[in-house]
């Protein structure tokens, strides 16, 4: 395997590595159920998407061959991990927080939480 | 016939390609073997698609996905910051209120999505009437900022996208 490979793939695993740390840092540190939710999508993003190209960067200086399951893994975290977020703080506002804790929503309808959707309107 | 035969074109394609990736092989066989699941799965799955999102701008898709990736970067790096040198009482998080001009479920969907993927937002929930989304910050002095820059980044291109 040649210098330079090795290099991208070493830069591209310790990138991957410091922001799994400090996500996972983050998670440990913060106090507040929402601000703890911020932590992950980090690790989620940049800490998998560097061990996502080492891994890409590999099988093609390695094994000569283009691997696209990487990009799989990409497509489906983006896919599946802001679903997961949106239902931890939808389930946090219920139990935890009161439509006056929130912000005004600018129109006549309140949060869907609280609020049943208007007619001809499909509850999101 | 043909809208009969391949209800959502966009699905089928979409099913190919992934198709092809996940076996990491460019082959005759497995080119018709792909095509079978495009045919079958949306055929199968009619009734739960209801309308058929429409692209009207895919050269906007490609200029979409390439800021969203490099705010990702940018965004990571300014959280990681804040995450390791700021101390606890100085995180200033708060909600936000983003007026949401798009009307398909599809480019909310992705934009709320959006939002999530940029690290320091959270989109928590929509109004019960789908004009407005309820955003977490992690830390801004400038709530008006964050927002209009979500609103200018993001919807704008999502509108020319999808409306």
């Amino acid at each position: 395997m040649d210098m330079i490979g090795e290099i991208l793939i070493s830069a591209a695993l310790v990138i991957s590595g410091i922001f799994g740390f400090v996500g996972s840092f983050g998670l440990v540190r913060l106090r507040h159920t929402l601000q703890r939710l911020h932590a992950p999508t980090k690790a989620t993003t940049l800490g998998v998407g560097g061990m996502l190209i080492a891994s890409m960067i590999w099988f093609y200086v390695e094994k000569d061959q283009f691997s696209f399951h990487e990009l799989l893994i990409t497509l489906f975290l983006f896919m599946t991990a802001p679903i997961t977020a949106h239902f931890i703080a939808k389930v946090y506002m219920v139990q935890s927080l009161r439509p006056d804790d929130l912000p005004d929503s600018g129109s006549e309808h309140g949060w869907s939480p609280y609020e049943e959707a208007p007619e001809g309107h499909r509850k999101p | 016939m043909l809208a009969r035969l391949v209800p959502h074109p966009l699905l089928t394609l979409t099913l190919v390609v992934v198709w092809l990736a996940l076996v990491n092989k460019v082959t005759l066989g497995n080119v018709i073997l792909g095509a079978g699941f495009g045919l079958v799965i949306p055929m199968l799955t009619r009734a739960y698609w209801p309308d058929r999102p429409r692209v009207r701008n895919p050269r906007m898709i490609v200029e979409y996905t390439l800021v969203v990736l490099w705010d990702i970067v940018v965004a990571n790096v300014q959280v990681a910051m804040i995450l390791l040198f700021r101390p606890e009482a100085r995180i200033r998080s708060t909600w936000i209120s983003v007026p949401v001009d798009l009307t398909s479920a599809e480019a909310i969907t992705v934009l709320a999505g959006t939002i999530t993927m940029t690290p320091g937002t959270v989109s928590a929930t929509l109004s019960a009437d789908n004009s407005a989304i309820l955003v977490h910050t992690l830390d801004t002095d400038d709530p008006d900022g964050v927002r209009d820059q979500i609103k200018t980044r993001y919807e704008r291109r999502l509108k020319e996208i999808f409306e």
